[in-house]
């Protein structure tokens, strides 16, 4: 796949004496929406600090528009248009909700988002813009989270556990949401421990587990028991 | 009278500890860390007003348009070459390493400008002063340094809630890894954050070699008068700072009336009230 947006070469990763990833390489094409699947402790967060630079690596190891980004710090590599919405949403406490949002618009990347489209997405962001960021419900707060990445214009656009800790109604409607998020030619990875939710709108899965890639293949093509057999390795 | 009087200076007092403070209380609501050379560096910046006025031959007044951008750039620096390096999970390299740095500052000043005490001269302002009823008199140039501490903390006020630096310290304060999602590089941003705590050093320090005599050793001193302003103002309230500079200075203006030797250890006494009354001070920061 030569005309990978993002791709991993081989990616490993360390902390200290302990070795998190195996020779992981995936790869996001332009516009796809890319699950990445797996129980706790197999990879995945590691994987997303990986890719954002939070954690730095041989420059090849992570490109992405044909960049070697591998070494590159966190800021640099969102400059190059990648965003996360980290997992437990994260906002700053001590900022607004529109201080939320505008602190993830502020490297100055054209593009279609900005504070009324956000606003317009998650209406009541709108209502409550002057709130303290950690005042609101779980929801909201992942509305924050989502609206701060969309922010930053990116081009890939990275989802670390969004259902987590919150109920099923607004998993659901934060689900129902992405499609209309991702769908303005932005390429998204979502980290998922739902496999039905990132079936349900992902292309492609990655399955991890301790550290490697144990299944890949589309959505569609792949059976529960070879999810279950790369899921648990049994 | 003579009571109303030495409130009236105390006040007045309380403004410069409040500038000795808000740089020190600035920097450890962004990094966390406590810049133990915080005050060898409010005499640094006397000094190098006093070379400045004697180099140029201005007023000490002009010669903050070279100290503050001076110690400014000189904050930048140290942050990134040194200090960004001591921060992490531990605070005790930042404590030792600034330590070490009060160390080197008073010794290399010791050794440029000897230990004898210096005093700068602006002019005719030092003795003009404002006669208000009741046989009150307020000096012009005390008054000007109160008037200029609070325009100092509001515009860091202003900075920290109201500007996009001041988001960026709040949010790198808040989450390092996140903020640097956000593209800020915080090793940046702590080098703006200590390059304006040492700009408010600059105005701290000419205002200091104007109001009384220094010398290289009286950095530390200084620095205590800032930490018990932050204390007693509440850390993280940069309103509250000036509260504690003022009550700082009003105590020991009433010590020092009720026996000259009483002056520092009524400031300290109503620092430790303060603390035990409530530990985290008058205004702490709500959240």
């Amino acid at each position: 796949m030569p005309d990978a947006l993002l791709a991993t070469n081989a990616l490993t990763a360390h902390y200290g004496d302990f070795q998190a990833l195996f020779d992981v390489g995936i790869s996001v094409q332009p516009g796809e929406v890319v699950a990445i699947i797996g129980a706790n402790g197999a990879g995945k967060t590691t994987l997303m600090r990986s890719i954002t630079g939070l954690l730095t690596n041989q420059p090849g190891m992570v490109t992405f528009n044909g960049a070697q980004i591998g070494a590159l710090r966190a800021d640099q590599v969102a400059k190059t248009g990648i965003a996360m919405v980290p997992e437990g949403r994260q906002l700053f406490q001590s900022l607004s909700v529109e201080e939320n949002l505008v602190i993830g618009g502020q490297m100055g990347r054209k593009g279609a988002w900005d504070l009324d489209k956000v606003y317009a997405l998650f209406p009541v962001l709108k209502e409550r813009r002057l709130v303290q960021a950690t005042a609101l419900s779980g929801g909201q707060q992942q509305m924050v989270a989502i609206g701060r990445a969309l922010m930053s214009n990116p081009e890939l656009i990275l989802f670390d556990e969004i259902s987590l800790g919150l109920a099923p109604i607004i998993i659901k409607s934060i689900y129902d949401a992405l499609p209309g998020i991702i769908g303005e030619g932005m390429s998204a990875v979502i980290v998922e421990q739902d496999i039905a939710k990132a079936l349900s709108v992902a292309g492609r899965v990655y399955c991890m587990q301790e550290g490697r890639i144990s299944l890949e293949g589309r959505s569609n093509e792949l059976t529960r028991e070879q999810i279950s057999a790369a899921y648990f390795g049994v | 009278m003579e009571w109303i009087n030495a409130i009236v200076q105390g006040v007045l007092l309380g403004g410069l500890y409040a500038l000795f403070a808000a740089g020190l209380s600035l920097i450890f609501g962004v990094m966390r860390l406590v810049n133990i050379a915080h005050g060898d560096f409010i005499v640094l910046a006397a000094f190098l007003a006093l070379t400045t006025t004697s180099a140029l031959g201005v007023s000490p007044l002009l010669a903050l348009l070279i100290v503050v951008p001076v110690m400014a750039l000189l904050g930048y620096v140290l942050q990134r070459g040194i200090l960004n390096q001591t921060l992490g999970d531990d605070i005790l390299p930042p404590l030792l390493v600034t330590f070490g740095l009060s160390v080197i500052i008073q010794n290399g000043l010791l050794e440029i400008y000897s230990a004898d005490p210096q005093k700068m001269n602006a002019g005719a302002i030092e003795t003009a002063s404002l006669a208000l009823p009741g046989d009150l008199n307020i000096g012009v140039l005390p008054l000007l340094m109160f008037l200029v501490a609070v325009a100092v903390i509001a515009a860091l006020q202003w900075v920290f809630y109201r500007s996009a630096l001041g988001r960026a310290f709040r949010a790198v304060s808040d989450k390092q890894d996140i903020a640097q999602l956000m593209g800020l590089n915080k090793a940046h941003v702590f080098g703006l954050a200590m390059a304006l705590s040492l700009a408010v050093v600059g105005i701290a320090g000419v205002f200091l070699g104007i109001r009384t005599s220094f010398d290289p050793s009286i950095g530390p001193g200084r620095l205590i008068f800032g930490f018990e302003a932050v204390i007693i103002g509440g850390l993280g309230n940069l309103w509250g700072t000036l509260i504690g500079g003022i009550i700082l200075g009003v105590s020991q203006n009433i010590g020092a009336q009720i026996n000259p030797g009483w002056q520092l250890l009524a400031g300290h006494i109503a620092f430790l009230i303060v603390l035990a009354v409530k530990p985290r001070g008058l205004f702490p920061r709500i959240d």
